[in-house]
């Protein structure tokens, strides 16, 4: 070493910072890449048959691609450019993703809060005409929550123990053949049509015992649209709890009973919630089934087994079709109660499972 | 307290698969008993047996007679709940309950039992425990924490803090070191040296050294072939297995030859 000059020495130093550090775009690159596309597609727009925001828009994204992935290619190489290139891919269809998620919301916060008062939150629409303002909801917000909470209460609790019987019990039994038959079935009640279990509460319990149409039959139809989500979470929740853990129970002679009560449901109990919830959420919205169980009210109904009761879906439903420009603005409070209403639970529920499951240390 | 062990002529298996034959042996008490032999063996399951823990895996049985001071734990009128708490294991990965914080899993197993005991007598079986496994003094402020924030080999020897808090007759430990740095593994042989004064003990180990080091008795385990049952080969006392064995395949085992 001692025998070349500075000039070498430097030079050596050069090429080996060079090869590992590689060429690269400079820092600003993505943004005049980015600055570049965009003035390019405006003059587009005005030059060419390249019209409208949308339009606009896609052929930036494209240049963008095209302009960013180029140079790099020349600059920095193949691995570089790809890079960039999926980097961008990701980014993008991330963002087309989200789109329609965020538009919902903003176009159902914006249209839903000119509506929302106390008096939208604590009054029914008796003796409201479809055209006239005010009126509210309170009706069909209490209708949601006891159909819904019916359901749950029902829904969760056999979806749970469907579950464990599926991983804890099953494999230890003679035959497989129940198992598989719960498992078939389960898989088949995920894909029936919610108006089709409508119709089923309908023909059995409201023609064929005779029951009275009312939330409480509504909330059966729930029941059934519940069971099949509550029943493939939980499973795939208990799947993954180690088989250590329950071999350490029962290695400390817990009963299997208790092991499973004490050790893997507050093992899974996080992803049991969500799966509850989420189970909730899809029947907190169908619409189908309950026109066929309860139908339309218009007045509070505080007796979910008696008579025809109000829900959410069905108040939006009704005041939708009902095409005025007052009935349409209370079609979107509707709406917008029920997200907020979902959205609560779904946090509550997380905060509950935060505090009683699994520990990080 | 510590109980003696024998098997007799103990087949056990995987459903239809037979992973190990014709196994007799005795543990005596107050000993400690080393299972050595190549991956795949048996010396696992055999130790799973003891105390009715192959059951556990779907399709599992045990044909054959294993006897705790003379009562067969394979009895038709035995509730293998009852057997495990006899017959408390240590597993080769620490395992403590993610839900519970140190406190909770030491006092696991006598909670979940069911009988309902005072806050006072809790506290007493917490620190004998955590005393015994040589943990004590690392946890004793910070018991209201999760057992999953200590390391690797404080969580293997609170994990044996769990076990002994029900106080078995035997201890049965499957490779308790293996996943652990040698300080660690040094901690639990010194806990593994000052428990046998209390119970029988049965480990499994994949490190001779380890077995030589803490066994009074060595078992080696042995196979035939990929998908042929393991079987016991000899067992002899610990000093004897490593210097005069009788069967030429624990000579070779021993010696590096193969395995």
């Amino acid at each position: 070493m001692s025998e070349l000059t500075r000039d070498e020495r430097a030079e050596s130093e050069e090429l080996l910072h060079r090869a590992l550090a590689g060429a690269r775009l400079p820092r600003w690159g993505i943004a005049a890449a980015a600055v570049g596309a965009i003035a390019l597609a405006i003059i587009l727009n005005l030059t060419t048959s390249v019209a409208g925001v949308a339009g606009t828009v896609v052929v930036a994204v494209l240049l963008f691609l095209a302009i960013q992935t180029t140079w790099s290619f020349r600059v920095e190489g193949r691995r570089h450019a790809v890079d960039r290139l999926a980097t961008t891919a990701v980014y993008a269809t991330f963002i087309v993703a989200l789109a329609p998620l965020v538009a919902v919301l903003a176009t159902v916060i914006v249209k839903g809060m000119s509506v929302i008062s106390s008096t939208f939150l604590t009054t029914s629409m008796r003796n409201i005409s479809p055209r006239s303002e005010g009126g509210g909801l309170y009706h069909a917000l209490i209708g949601t929550l006891q159909q819904v909470g019916i359901a749950a209460m029902f829904g969760v609790p056999l979806g749970i123990l469907t579950a464990i019987y599926l991983v804890e019990y099953a494999p230890f039994a003679k035959s497989r053949r129940l198992s598989r038959a719960i498992s078939f079935f389960v898989d088949v009640m995920t894909g029936v049509p919610s108006v089709v279990v409508g119709l089923f509460i309908f023909t059995a319990f409201v023609l064929t015992l005779g029951m009275e149409r009312s939330g409480f039959t509504a909330s059966l139809a729930l029941t059934i649209l519940m069971l099949p989500v509550v029943v493939r979470s939980t499973e795939e929740m208990l799947r993954i709890v180690p088989r250590e853990l329950r071999e350490a129970s029962y290695a400390l002679g817990i009963p299997k009973w208790r092991t499973i009560l004490k050790i893997v449901l507050p093992t899974a109990l996080g992803g049991i919630v969500t799966g509850a919830m989420l189970a909730i959420a899809r029947v907190a919205g169908e619409t189908a089934p309950l026109l066929l169980t309860t139908f339309l009210s218009q007045s509070i109904n505080t007796n979910p087994f008696k008579g025809p009761q109000a829900a959410l879906p069905t108040f939006i439903w009704d005041q939708f079709t009902s095409a005025t420009d007052a009935s349409v603005n209370r079609a979107w409070g509707g709406a917008l109660v029920l997200i907020v209403l979902v959205m609560v639970l779904y946090g509550a529920a997380k905060i509950i499972a935060r505090y009683t499951g699994v520990k990080r240390g | 307290m510590a109980k003696r062990i024998d098997a007799t002529d103990v087949d056990i298996y995987y459903g239809a698969f037979k992973a190990v034959e014709g196994v007799s042996f005795a543990v005596e008490p107050r000993s400690v008993t080393a299972f050595i032999g190549p991956s795949g063996c048996g010396k696992s399951t055999v130790l799973r047996a003891l105390n009715r823990m192959h059951e556990v895996i779907p399709g599992a049985y045990v044909e054959g007679k294993i006897t705790l001071d003379g009562e067969d734990i394979y009895g038709s009128t035995i509730d293998p709940v009852n057997v495990r708490r006899t017959i408390g294991m240590v597993f080769q990965r620490p395992n403590p309950f993610p839900t519970m914080s140190i406190y909770d899993n030491v006092v696991a197993g006598l909670r979940l039992e069911g009988k309902k005991r005072s806050k006072s007598d809790l506290d007493a079986v917490v620190e004998g425990s955590l005393r015994g496994a040589n943990l004590w003094d690392e946890v004793k402020d910070r018991l209201a924490r999760p057992g999953s924030g200590l390391s690797g080999g404080q969580q293997q020897r609170l994990c044996i803090a769990r076990a002994i808090a029900i106080e078995p007759q035997v201890l049965l430990m499957d490779e308790p070191c293996s996943a652990l740095d040698p300080i660690s593994t040094l901690a639990i042989e010194d806990l593994i040296d000052q428990l046998k004064e209390r119970f029988t003990i049965v480990i499994v180990t994949h490190n001779m050294q380890q077995a030589a080091r803490v066994s009074e008795t060595t078992a080696f385990f042995n196979l035939a072939g990929v998908g042929k049952p393991g079987k016991l080969v000899e067992i002899a006392p610990t000093d004897v297995i490593f210097s005069t064995p009788t069967q030429q395949a624990t000579e070779d085992y021993i010696s590096g030859r193969f395995g």
